[in-house]
């Protein structure tokens, strides 16, 4: 039963959603505000954060750093009008994991709620819980546990992240391009928005502490896309 | 510049011509006075000494009246030279008399009248007068002619040093007069280019949008007369262009509001399509019908509405390219898997990696999408998508889409306007499941990437439609970002 927190300010639509996303077996608190959103987060503990950036009052931008400042894994999807660019890139950098076009079908949110829920849980399946860490340079990664560390230290990844630093390191050396990684991480279609992965990097750099002028695990191969570099 | 030097030019003839021509006539009048003067002396001097002159006159009397003749001028400058016959006697002894010419002898022996040379040998010039010496006969009309000639040499030095002084003093006054016609040409041409100049700068600023382009006006000639006028159009201009833009954004605004306005009940509405296609079956036979007609149409309408403000944002300028460097083929492949096409479209792909470029992948992908779509609903199949590339002249690449399909092809007349909103290509058809915008996003998807797209038919049959794209790509190799 993955529990939903919906924040959305206009009724009908908090209604229809909360009401479709019930009957597909999720558990739903529907708020109207960023302020009561953030107040539900502690309360009600949900698994999942469906966002709407247009807020009356505190704006959704500041409701989506809030709740990562509180919870550093908490998988967030933002729901935008298209359009709206410069929204979803500074959201995505305020650390939403994916977005959603406005209007959206039920079946569509249902869906990226499900992919970022399997995120959350986990990459590469476990192999019978025998603790899997691997360990380049300085840092290690427990697939199995799903944990970062790096010099002993956990490194909080979002679910999205996490996937991404799952995946790329699975191969290490081998170039993955945007458009592979939306597939592989995001579960969108081949043309998705190679924005939600240019962003994601950023933010993985910065909590692993890579140096911004010379990354040392995760490199760009320009025209190509990315990859990770084992040391 | 052509102004510049018809305006100094016409300055310079000018002022040359008339010191030339001032110059001229004096130099006629003295020299035309001097003459006057000199022949009037002489005449009168002759009168008074011929009836002292014997006659016929022997050579002793001849020199006399020679030397008689030239001491009556006080300025001693006269050269006096008396003939009678083929005697002859000069004034001062032993002159040969050089300056007297043969034409002139011959002037004098056949006219009554006095008759004057000016001869010039070497660097001065002199006068020389004939006349012959009558008499009057008592009871006869005319004067009789004696047989005597008188001849007179006076040199032109002050009448030269006149015309010299006349030419100094041309000189003088022309010089001044031209450098002072020059300037003032110069001054002159460029008050007329300096207006000018500014019209054209001020039309060429027009010209490139600039309406608030004005002139300053001065003066009241007929060049401040056409900036004047110049101004009045700027601004006729500039308020009607103000006033259609301001009508164009009002009426933008108005179709990208309406379309925002209605986004927030459809996304209610389209939130809850689902529960009522899975609860439709459960209902009496006519609420179904009707339930699920509201909710095809509302996707219907969603999807209609997601398009108009997709329209509303390209004629807003506000369309953002999100680059990527892909596989276009690639791409294309999965176009047509996402949409389960890949059995109906035969698609012609380069080998993967040989058509790489940056593109926005979900506009490449609404292109391809809205062409092959097209073809399927309105063309018959076959329908064949072809990608190729293309070198340019100039270096760069392009790639080329075609999505070819196997129906009756797109009647003439519908052909200009097959990219238009809303374009019904048959009055009376109804509505397909498109929105009706489809290729006009699609037109304005492949603008905003730089490249065409353009519509015909095939000579076999079947219509074509063809989008290029100039393919730009990343510099290879390691990147830091």
């Amino acid at each position: 039963m993955p529990r939903v927190l919906l924040i959305e300010d206009d009724r009908a639509v908090r209604e229809g959603v909360a009401l479709a996303l019930r009957r597909q077996g999720h558990e739903i608190a529907a708020v109207g505000t960023g302020e009561d959103g953030l107040e539900r987060l502690r309360s009600f503990r949900p698994d999942v954060v469906v966002l709407d950036l247009m807020l009356p009052g505190m704006p959704g931008l500041d409701v989506c750093r809030g709740m990562r400042a509180l919870d550093q894994t908490l998988p967030i999807i933002m729901a935008t009008a298209r359009g709206d660019d410069e929204d979803i890139v500074v959201g995505l950098e305020a650390g939403a994991d994916d977005y959603v076009v406005k209007p959206v079908q039920a079946r569509v949110l249902e869906a990226r709620i499900r992919a970022v829920l399997r995120r959350a849980a986990g990459g590469a399946p476990a192999e019978g819980g025998i603790p899997k860490i691997d360990t380049y340079g300085e840092l290690s990664i427990d697939r199995a546990g799903l944990s970062v560390a790096r010099r002993g230290t956990p490194v909080p990844l979002a679910p999205s992240e996490l996937r991404l630093l799952l995946t790329l390191s699975a191969s290490p050396g081998q170039v993955f391009s945007r458009q592979q990684l939306l597939e592989a991480v995001w579960e969108h279609s081949y043309h998705g928005d190679a924005r939600l992965v240019d962003a994601c990097v950023k933010r993985l750099r910065a909590k692993m502490g890579e140096p911004p002028r010379e990354p040392r695990y995760i490199q760009t191969v320009r025209g190509f896309g990315y990859r990770f570099v084992s040391r | 510049m052509r102004l510049v030097v018809a305006f100094a030019l016409v300055a310079a003839v000018t002022a040359a011509s008339t010191g030339a021509l001032t110059f001229r006539e004096a130099r006629t009048g003295v020299l035309q006075q001097s003459q006057d003067t000199v022949i009037k002396l002489l005449r009168t001097h002759v009168d008074r000494l011929a009836p002292g002159l014997g006659f016929p006159p022997d050579e002793a009397g001849l020199g006399r009246f020679a030397a008689d003749v030239a001491a009556a001028e006080p300025a001693r400058t006269w050269r006096v030279l008396v003939t009678f016959g083929d005697l002859r006697a000069t004034s001062a002894p032993d002159d040969p008399f050089e300056e007297l010419t043969p034409a002139l002898r011959a002037a004098v022996d056949s006219s009554m009248a006095t008759v004057f040379q000016r001869v010039t040998s070497g660097d001065h010039t002199s006068l020389v007068v004939g006349m012959s010496v009558t008499f009057a006969v008592s009871g006869a009309e005319a004067r009789q002619p004696s047989g005597v000639r008188v001849f007179l040499t006076v040199p032109q030095t002050t009448e030269r040093s006149y015309v010299d002084a006349l030419v100094t003093a041309a000189q003088r006054a022309t010089v001044p007069a031209l450098v002072l016609a020059v300037l003032l040409a110069l001054l002159a041409a460029r008050g007329v280019l300096r207006p000018v100049r500014a019209l054209r700068d001020a039309t060429r600023s027009i010209a490139e949008g600039r309406l608030d382009t004005r002139l300053a006006v001065d003066g009241a000639d007929e060049l401040a007369d056409l900036s004047h006028t110049f101004n009045e159009t700027a601004a006729a201009l500039e308020e009607s262009v103000a006033e259609l833009r301001g009508m164009e954004a009002r009426a933008r605004r108005f179709a990208a509001d309406v379309s925002h306005e209605l986004r927030t009940p459809l996304a209610a509405m389209s939130a809850v399509t689902d529960v009522l296609d899975e609860d439709a079956a459960r209902l009496d036979p006519d609420t179904a019908t009707a339930v699920r007609l509201i909710s095809e149409e509302t996707v219907k309408l969603a999807r209609l509405v997601d398009d108009l403000m997709e329209i509303s944002r390209f004629d807003a300028g506000a369309a953002v390219l999100h680059l990527d460097e892909i596989d276009l083929a690639e791409s294309a492949r999965r176009t047509l898997a996402a949409r389960a096409w890949t059995d109906l479209v035969d698609a012609d792909l380069p080998p993967p990696d040989a058509l790489r470029g940056r593109v926005d992948p979900r506009r490449l992908d609404v292109v391809v999408a809205n062409l092959v779509g097209n073809a399927l609903r309105h063309g018959a199949r076959p329908v064949r998508l072809r990608l190729s590339d293309r070198q340019q002249p100039d270096g760069g690449r392009w790639a080329v889409i075609e999505v070819l399909d196997s129906g009756p092809g797109i009647p003439d007349r519908v052909l200009p306007h097959v990219f238009e909103r809303f374009y019904k290509s048959d009055a009376a058809r109804t509505r397909t499941e498109g929105s009706g915008l489809g290729l006009a996003i699609t037109t304005e998807n492949v603008r905003v990437h730089g490249g065409t797209v353009r519509a015909a038919n095939r000579p076999e049959g079947g219509a074509v439609f063809t989008v290029e794209l100039p393919l730009r790509r990343d510099e290879p190799g390691e990147g830091r970002s």
